[in-house]
């Protein structure tokens, strides 16, 4: 009976996404061209040649992925303790102010924030300078450009800005699975810490945070893996020198259509993410997470 | 005195501030609806104007977009619904041999960078020779929407009471009526939240469709995508603005309905 109720939807994700990643595996190991057709010849080399060409794309990947996971969790984890100690309406009107920006297309909000940030017109700029707080936006260009976040004080089309496009679009992911595990935080264990004469700095270090921490392992995940392996924020807020490695895989498999150095790429890119989540849930010691 | 009650109110703060940051791009794109652009590009607000409103479809291809999306998005959806609700069921209902690797199976999709998903699937068409397309595009977001939807189903069956379905037995109900008159009504808001989810993910997929779409397969985001190199009309703004305002009803009748149904289950 549940081999029964199994089997279509296993056999889909078999078909679908189990064989194309041997497919990816085997063609990474192909040589040849689009004219007279790719071979299998067991290239070994391909891996090192395409992580000697395309390391820096790689780890600047790992980077802003890692540094946007990490802003999301410090921006995501007060809104949803937030929303968890709220009662009723409030609750649901914030739960979906969260949810519904998720709706909308990802490319026209990403869009939104060229708008917002660039620096000649942006409006950003405009509301600062209808307070009369223009050097808030240079002083902050600079501060970028200090921490070489900005090759030259622009906010927009800088690394920061990329970052900031993944922490921005990743955010719904975070707050989710923390509102989750907040809400089912039983709120006799925080009065029960409270007469133990806890502080509240300690009750949060002992009582809450421990009790949080599987959502914040699986929002991590959900943030990290997919901005790991977007290339829409640093094509739309970055520019030549943020390339990650999601753009390489697409411009090489779709323009110049070298199938095996971009299979080999994709591989790398699999691997070493599945590698850090083991790593990771390892460590945090949290095996059920569907 | 100002200091205790910042402190106070600190929580309220952040809370805010990360509000304001996940909905001021929303706000954004409604705005420069209402623009007419002095260029190509949708960047500088220039003058009022109610023309895009006016003329959705305005703009060659835009609404065709749309349209294909909205179509693969329903079947694929749908398909997804069926296919991730059977396994959760069997996830939630059955102890059986390989149920680890199935749960991994499920998993995996949901831990894999969509560029990969993407272009794996392209490989695979290669190798066989077959041509992308809408098919492949619609084989694609089946693909990765049903983790989503057994991840939402089976939470909900988690919480189901078997009692129920073992007394509607006694009571001389048969399989499938039991099925579809206690199982499936009590299932429905994790299978709803699943198909809305799937259908959500697929709208707005870029990165796989690209992958795998032909010349004649333009989705809505694949056209967002083409917009933004060439020329950025104002109509993407409406539509953004739209999709804001149909899924913000959406979520609040979901949640009037849950609510309902929950005040006339405590009544009685």
């Amino acid at each position: 009976m549940p081999y029964a109720l199994l089997a279509p939807g296993l056999l889909w994700l078999i078909i679908f996404f189990v064989a194309p990643m041997i497919t990816t595996l085997s063609t990474s190991l192909q040589e040849g061209n689009v004219d007279d057709g790719f071979v299998f010849t067991g290239n070994v080399a391909i891996y090192w040649d395409a992580l000697h060409a395309y390391w820096p794309q790689l780890v600047r990947s790992l980077v802003y992925a890692g540094t946007a996971t990490v802003l999301s969790l410090l921006l995501g984890y007060p809104l949803a303790y937030y929303i968890a100690s709220r009662r009723g309406r409030a609750k649901n009107v914030l739960l979906v102010l969260v949810i519904a920006p998720f709706f909308t297309s990802f490319l026209i909000r990403t869009m939104a924030w060229q708008s917002i940030l660039a620096s000649d017109g942006g409006l950003l700029v405009k509301v600062l300078g209808w307070l009369h707080l223009t050097w808030l936006f240079d002083a902050f260009g600079n501060v970028l450009q200090f921490l070489h976040l900005s090759p030259n004080g622009e906010i927009l089309y800088s690394p920061w800005a990329v970052i900031w496009g993944l922490t921005y679009n990743f955010l719904p992911f975070m707050i989710l699975p923390l509102y989750t595990s907040l809400d089912r935080l039983d709120g006799r264990l925080l009065e029960a810490a409270r007469d133990l004469y806890a502080t509240p700095r300690d009750t949060f270090r002992f009582v809450t945070w421990p009790m949080s921490l599987p959502g914040v392992v699986s929002g991590t995940l959900l943030t990290f893996i997919p901005a790991a392996g977007d290339y829409i924020n640093s094509r739309l807020l970055g520019n030549t020198q943020t390339v990650m490695i999601g753009q390489v895989i697409d411009s090489q498999f779709l323009r110049v259509l070298d199938y095996p150095l971009a299979s080999a790429l994709s591989f790398v890119l699999l691997v070493l993410i599945l590698a850090l989540v083991t790593i990771y849930v390892r460590k945090a010691g949290t095996e059920e997470l569907v | 005195m100002t200091m205790r009650w910042f402190r106070k109110h600190l929580l309220t703060f952040a809370a805010m501030i990360t509000l304001t940051i996940l909905l001021v791009p929303n706000l954004v794109v409604a705005i420069y609806s209402f623009n007419k652009p002095d260029g190509r590009f949708n960047y500088r607000l220039t003058k009022f104007s109610l023309d895009a409103w006016l003329h959705p479809c305005g703009t060659p291809g835009i609404c065709q977009s749309l349209g294909l999306s909205l179509r693969i998005g329903i079947t694929a959806s749908i398909a997804a619904t069926i296919l991730g609700t059977m396994i959760a069921f069997a996830l939630g209902r059955h102890r059986f041999h390989g149920r680890s690797a199935t749960n991994l199976l499920i998993f995996m999709p949901m831990a894999t960078p969509e560029v990969v998903m993407g272009s794996s699937l392209l490989a695979l068409f290669l190798n066989i020779g077959m041509s992308t397309g809408r098919t492949a595009i619609l084989i694609a977001h089946i693909m990765f929407c049903l983790s989503f939807v057994v991840v939402a189903v089976k939470a909900r069956v988690a919480t189901l009471d078997p009692r129920l379905e073992e007394a509607a037995a006694d009571l001389g109900s048969t399989p499938v009526s039991t099925f579809l008159r206690i199982t499936l009504p009590l299932a429905a808001p994790g299978i709803a939240a699943g198909a809305l989810l799937a259908f959500s993910l697929s709208f707005d997929d870029y990165i796989i469709t690209n992958f795998n779409a032909s010349p004649d397969s333009i989705t809505f985001p694949m056209y967002v995508w083409g917009a933004a190199q060439r020329g950025t009309p104002v109509q993407i703004n409406v539509i953004g603005t739209i999709m804001f305002l149909v899924s913000v009803l959406v979520v609040v009748g979901g949640q009037l309905i849950a609510t309902r149904r929950a005040r006339a289950a405590a009544a009685g």
